[in-house]
């Protein structure tokens, strides 16, 4: 034995101690043997399917009328911002009539990030401190099938029937028993003008050589594979096929690699639009009115690309462990009011789905109630051949998202 | 009847030691309790979980279920597919090893021997950034790496940026991994330098060494504990990191394991078995590097 004095820190000790003493090995057989045991109990037993979609749930005590709280898990660039303060204005009023503190995180940067991360709790029936969600059509399609939301009591919402009549029913929701829409919107191309210097009006004009590495597109292969797969002339509301989706995946995949795309994220995509680390991409359309505002820069500008662009709702859900659910359907119809929903749209750009905010936004701000991009005709949307993404299968879906995360590197 | 006494005393004393005795034989074991639970719970039973979901299947027709089918293939089928991510983890932890060595020694010998009054500052200046977010630290750097920051702008005006870009290269990914992971080589190189009596240092130079002889012979061996251990805890963590590749890095050759496993378990539907399956072997592949690696510079000097 040296001198030499041991590892001071007392992690490192353990682990050199652990190595030394030979006692890993028998330790992770040890380990093994028990968990092979409990294993080989529960293989002997075949498959029972999982307990999906299953009716007999027993909701949790509603604690509303006592614990006047609601946890809401929304995007980013969602809600109106008063730019001085810093906070919701319409949230504000909302909390100043009912005595509710609302809590609002912007959690949710990509619908499957964030539905695997609260999934397995929700599963398991386990709170996950939120009371409201939003999901795109096809995650609430999910989250639905999987039992994993509240019904909603539309008695105590005296402002739902204020939905539009377009969005009253959809396949994976019928009757609205479960969901709200809380906006939604396209996606389409954006870019900066001025540093630009030109207009883009289609999918390919992104790859020209002096954007290389200047173009981000989003993580969501709805939109990005779908703008492609529009461009590349396929119906993405019918029946189109695997190898259609497999091409267009290519293309992004070529992109990545000949450096022509910048990255591929979700809503995070407006920090390098900010930080001027890309000046186009594949966008979502209210977000590039949220970015004219905080760089105060009128020169971004969103199109639908020339071959058609997606077009999607985000809904609101209770989640199935939430114990306010009376206290979020209040914030749910105080958000269909016409005024109220006249002011967010005012503000996020998106598609607003309640009827009467364009008549009342067009008494403060007619030019904002005449944008087709948050009060679109059904004439527009035919024009500029706006489809939505078909609902895929559960086999579908997870092969797709097998196939995008190995266009993205993972 | 003094007889009796004495013998009934003795027997009052037989009995009050054997309970100290007792007492002092169970005091340690009720002082474990608290690490032992907190490890069964935090440790040991995710662990299992984790091992009983890499050999799952997923359930057809059932999205986000898996059953029990003891499926070793999992393990096969996540190292063929992602064999290169799992490389470049090492490599690019190597890579951040080397780089916060060759910083942190410099300045962990600064530290112990040059700094003087300085010391503490320097000390606050290596742990502050401690006190900030791990990942805000990191959004930061893609604003220090940005096109249009000082750095990138600078290189790009002398031409000597060859993709045009800093944020979205394995440079960047290496340089965030090193950076978030420095204070862990410096501040062990630290401790151990400096227990070292300055009068060993002194009295290499009595005996004719050079300044470098006497750093080759007596300084960096004294600083072995501090090297091991700085080694370990900047390249197991950085081995398993995602945060850096993902804000850093591109979407094609700079993704590492960790980002796999984050996809897997988060983005691909059904992708736990493989995610889990892909953890255990990067644990296990860490655990046979860490032998090999304190067998091969002789730590049983060291306990």
């Amino acid at each position: 034995m040296s001198s030499r004095p041991a590892p001071t820190d007392p992690t490192v000790r353990a682990l050199v101690s652990m190595v030394q003493s030979g006692l890993t090995r028998r330790r992770m057989l040890g380990l093994g043997g028990g968990a092979a045991a409990a294993a080989l109990l529960a293989a002997c037993a075949p498959p029972t399917p999982p307990a999906a979609g299953k009716t007999d749930v027993v909701l949790p005590k509603d604690l509303s009328a006592t614990d006047k709280v609601i946890n809401w898990a929304n995007w980013t660039a969602y809600l109106d911002v008063d730019d001085a303060t810093k906070t919701h204005p319409t949230l504000e009023a909302f909390q100043k009539a009912t005595g509710i503190t609302v809590n609002y995180s912007e959690d949710i940067d990509d619908n499957n990030t964030y539905f695997n991360k609260i999934a397995p709790q929700l599963r398991e029936k386990q709170a996950i401190g939120r009371d409201l969600f939003v999901f795109t059509d096809w995650m609430a399609n999910r989250v639905l099938r999987e039992g994993l939301a509240q019904p909603l009591d539309l008695i105590q919402m005296p402002h739902a029937p204020n939905l539009l009549p377009s969005l009253r029913e959809v396949s994976f929701d019928p009757g609205r028993r479960y969901s709200l829409p809380w906006q939604g919107g396209f996606g389409g191309i954006g870019y900066n003008k001025n540093k630009l210097g030109r207009d883009l009006k289609n999918v390919s004009d992104l790859w020209a050589p002096d954007l290389k590495g200047k173009v981000v597109v989003l993580s969501e292969f709805r939109d990005t594979a779908g703008l492609i797969m529009q461009a590349n002339g396929v119906d993405i509301s019918g029946s189109f096929t695997k190898a259609q989706v497999q091409t267009a995946f290519e293309e992004v995949s070529k992109h990545i690699a000949d450096g022509s795309i910048r990255r591929v994220k979700g809503n995070s995509y407006l920090e390098d639009l900010k930080s001027g680390n890309a000046i186009a991409g594949i966008v979502w359309s209210g977000d590039l009115a949220t970015l004219k505002a905080e760089t105060e820069d009128d020169s971004w500008t969103f199109v639908l690309p020339e071959s058609g662009g997606t077009i999607w709702t985000d809904n609101m859900m209770i989640p199935i462990t939430s114990a306010h659910r009376s206290n979020t359907m209040k914030l749910m119809d105080y958000y269909y009011q016409p005024e109220v929903a006249a002011q967010v749209a005012a503000y996020v750009n998106y598609i607003c789905p309640v009827l009467g905010a364009q008549e009342e936004l067009a008494k403060t701000d007619a030019t904002t109630a005449a944008n087709p991009f948050i009060f679109p005709t059904d004439t527009f949307l035919t024009e500029q051949k706006v489809q939505a993404f078909r609902a895929l299968t559960s086999d579908e879906d997870a092969d797709y998202s097998t196939l995008w995360s190995k266009v993205l590197g993972e | 009847m003094t007889a009796l006494a004495q013998a009934q005393i003795a027997n009052t004393t037989a009995v009050e030691g054997d309970h100290r005795v007792k007492g002092r034989r169970i005091t340690p074991y009720l002082l474990l309790i608290p690490g032992l639970l907190w490890l069964v719970m935090f440790f040991v039973v995710p662990m299992v979980q984790l091992a009983i979901v890499s050999i799952e299947s997923k359930f057809p027709g059932y999205p986000g279920y898996y059953y029990l089918d003891w499926n070793v293939f999992n393990y096969a089928n996540a190292l063929s597919e992602f064999w290169p991510q799992l490389l470049r983890s090492f490599l690019f932890a190597g890579l951040a090893t080397i780089m916060a060595f060759l910083i942190g020694y410099p300045l962990a010998y600064a530290m112990a021997f040059k700094a003087g009054r300085w010391r503490n500052v320097m000390m606050i200046c290596v742990v502050a950034p401690f006190f900030t977010s791990f990942i805000l630290r990191t959004i930061a750097w893609r604003q220090i790496l940005a096109d249009e920051g000082p750095i990138a702008s600078t290189l790009n005006a002398l031409h000597l940026l060859p993709g045009g870009h800093i944020t979205e290269t394995w440079v960047a990914v290496v340089a965030g991994l090193t950076y978030n992971f420095l204070p862990f080589m410096t501040l062990p190189i630290y401790s151990s330098l400096e227990r070292v009596d300055p009068k060993v240092i002194e009295a290499g130079g009595d005996l004719y060494a050079n300044g470098l002889t006497t750093f080759r012979r007596v300084t960096l061996p004294m600083s072995m504990p501090g090297v091991l251990a700085g080694t370990l805890m900047t390249f197991i963590p950085a081995a398993g990191d995602y945060v850096n590749a993902d804000l850093l890095g591109s979407d094609i050759d700079t993704k590492m394991v960790g980002n796999v496993i984050e996809s897997q378990f988060f983005r691909v539907p059904g992708g736990f078995p493989t995610a889990a399956a892909l953890s255990f072997t990067l644990m296990a592949i860490i655990l046979l590097m860490l032998f090999a690696y304190t067998r091969r510079f002789g730590t049983e000097e060291l306990l």
